[in-house]
């Protein structure tokens, strides 16, 4: 053959593997309002910049027949590219051929390009829709997912990892993207769980549907197996590109410093937005808009646990991870579903070298039976490990309330902060006013002749002699009691002195955190 | 953005350290479970199947870890003990009942039937 007929067969072969399952099979899953998985690749990526890996890989089943199918691909899509110039590692599941179902070979093009992210050092974006185990396969596709999750657990903190679930993602194959560090979620579209309607139907007798166990909102709300939620795949393409630009390319690095930009200081005015009084609600959001770049903030895990707030900001042209409790909701705080987040989110900023700025107002923990008995010690305590073991800068700002236990575990100066600034209107106590004189001036409360008056008495003294910030600053436990608006400006300038830090932990094989 | 404001009051409060804070509730905790102590002296079905087996009659004294009756279920025979120990006091089922999740299959008046942190 000459080269032009061998170029002609090789157009030939790509045509034949580029059709996926085919016109009826792609039809459906158009109709699903879905993409097909190379459409989404493209959707993701910079134009042109996708280069496909393995296109000719095929499957090696034997049984059931399986030597006389003919998979494209085998049903997943792999390859390379770039988002805003960012270098990328990507797969995507094509649910068209035979249910984007894991083989033997499905599973090595996913753990090639794997292991080719881990050599660049790049990160790695999963785009999940799959039936699950091809199950003619039998033990073979097993090992293909304990392949994933070994290299998902190697890579994690080393390279970003994100999931996106663009399909239904069931049974063992959901642990890939929960080892990953942050997850795609569609409504109507991503559908997640570990047993399926059917078996809850048959063992426990109870009727649920697919959205309802394990639909995109379930999972952005009620589990946080979710971090992102978009209402169309074009939309969760726009998030992991805005994402993107927030994190580095590997934990050797630090994220891209953009140019700087003011906030919108009139939109976002602190004076205004922000209530003294300690038992009034504000949107905590409003308050990272008032420091950050251009007023810019991307919520993570926005719908979950939203008595904290976690995100990407910059200041002055850097990424910094922002946590914050939020007043809004649940007055803002510690709980189980919370520390859970919190302690994820300062972990990963910890590894991929994004400084820490949280921003404290809390009364305390959540009281609760059920609180206690979900093991808020437990996951409490998460907290603690995550700030303690960051090294990354870490400033805290407190505005408000600083009480008990929160005021320790909000990144507290104990927990090794950098920068501990409060605002004239902190109260850093043991507790708040009321439970204190409560406890303190018990004796005299009851024994007074109008207990109430005595009560409401004590209080005002309490509050008038610690709930301040001054205590606290008195044992330099914060360093500059700061004017709210003077924060962007201490942020910047921490941030700039922190430059060079580089504090090493103790030698150890890994912590032990309290998972 | 013609979005009419929400007439109602949104806010609720919850109390920490005895101070009273204004603030959203959030989907979860408002259908957080009630804790309820457990009452040993109502017997429901784990899971829904049949009963295939009694082994007490109304009005048997039994011990606590005593076989009460046989709930077949997924193709298992589930032994049902006595949490406590205690008389029969009705027996809702007979054999061959097919039952449904957490529906009473008998009662047993029990003296110790809370347990008791003093």
């Amino acid at each position: 053959m000459s080269l032009k007929q061998k170029s002609l067969d090789l157009k030939k072969r790509m045509r034949e593997a580029l059709e996926g399952g085919g016109s009826q099979a792609i039809e459906k899953q158009k109709s699903g309002g879905k993409l097909i998985a190379r459409e989404r690749i493209l959707a993701l990526l910079d134009p042109k910049t996708f280069h496909e890996f393995d296109l000719f890989v095929e499957h090696a089943a034997k049984d059931f027949d399986m030597d006389k199918k003919y998979l494209p691909g085998d049903g997943v899509i792999t390859g390379t590219g770039t988002i805003y110039g960012y270098p990328v590692c990507i797969f995507a599941q094509d649910f068209t051929v035979a249910g984007g179902s894991l083989g033997y070979m499905h599973a090595k093009k996913i753990t090639k390009i794997m292991d080719h992210a881990m050599k660049m050092n790049v990160p790695l974006i999963g785009i999940n829709d799959s039936g699950g185990a091809r199950i003619q396969e039998g033990v073979n596709s097993l090992a293909g997912y304990g392949e994933i999750f070994y290299r998902n657990t190697q890579a994690s903190g080393v390279i970003p990892q994100i999931s996106v679930i663009l399909g239904p993602c069931a049974g063992g194959a959901v642990y890939s993207p929960a080892l990953t560090d942050f997850v795609f979620v569609v409504d109507k579209i991503s559908k997640m769980f570990i047993t399926g309607p059917e078996v809850i139907k048959t063992v426990l007798g109870e009727e649920i549907s697919m959205e309802e166990l394990g639909g995109a909102k379930v999972h952005a709300e009620i589990t946080g197996n979710a971090h992102f939620y978009a209402e169309s795949e074009q939309e969760c393409f726009e998030q992991i590109k805005k994402l993107v630009s927030y994190i580095p390319w590997n934990n050797t690095r630090k994220a891209v410093t953009f140019i700087k930009k003011e906030p919108n200081s009139k939109q976002y005015n602190i004076e205004k937005i922000f209530p003294s009084n300690p038992k009034e609600p504000y949107d905590v959001c409003d308050l990272i808009r008032s420091v950050s770049d251009d007023s810019d903030f991307l919520e993570v895990q926005e719908l979950w646990a939203r008595n904290i707030v976690i995100g990407f900001g910059r200041i002055k042209g850097d990424t910094v991870g922002f946590i914050a409790n939020q007043p809004l909701y649940l007055a803002g705080v510690l709980d189980v579903d919370s520390s859970d987040k919190a302690a994820r989110f300062i972990r990963f900023c910890d590894a991929f070298n994004i400084p820490l700025v949280t921003m404290v107002d809390l009364p305390g923990y959540l009281p609760g039976i059920d609180q206690e008995h979900a093991g808020v010690i437990r996951h409490g305590a998460k907290v603690l490990y995550a700030y303690s073991e960051a090294t990354v800068p870490k400033i805290t700002v407190i505005t408000r309330k600083a009480y008990g236990g929160g005021y320790i575990a909000m990144c507290s100066r104990h927990l090794k902060a950098d920068f501990v600034f409060a605002w004239p209107t902190a109260e850093i106590a043991v507790m708040g006013p009321e439970g204190a004189a409560n406890i303190i001036f018990r004796k005299e409360i009851m024994e007074a002749e109008d207990p109430e008056k005595m009560r409401q008495q004590k209080i005002k003294e309490y509050k008038d002699k610690f709930a301040n910030p001054f205590v606290a600053a008195a044992y330099g436990y914060i360093d500059a009691v700061i004017e709210p608006k003077e924060t962007r400006e201490f942020l910047i300038h921490s941030l700039e002195i922190s430059q060079g830090k580089n504090e090493k932990s103790p030698y150890k094989k890994h912590g032990i955190p309290p998972f | 953005m013609a979005r009419k404001k929400e007439e109602v009051n949104p806010y609720s409060s919850i109390n920490v350290d005895d101070a009273y804070y204004k603030t959203l509730l959030i989907k979860k905790y408002e259908n957080r479970k009630k804790w309820a102590k457990v009452d040993n002296s109502i017997i429901k079905a784990i899971i829904p199947g049949t009963i295939s087996k009694i082994f007490i009659n109304v009005g048997d004294e039994v011990k606590a870890g005593q076989k009460l009756l046989i709930l077949e279920a997924m193709k298992m025979y589930n032994q049902i003990l006595s949490p406590a120990d205690g008389k029969i006091s009705a027996i809702h089922v007979s054999e061959g009942n097919r039952v449904t999740k957490d529906q009473v299959l008998l009662e047993i008046d029990c003296a110790e039937n809370v347990i008791d942190d003093n």
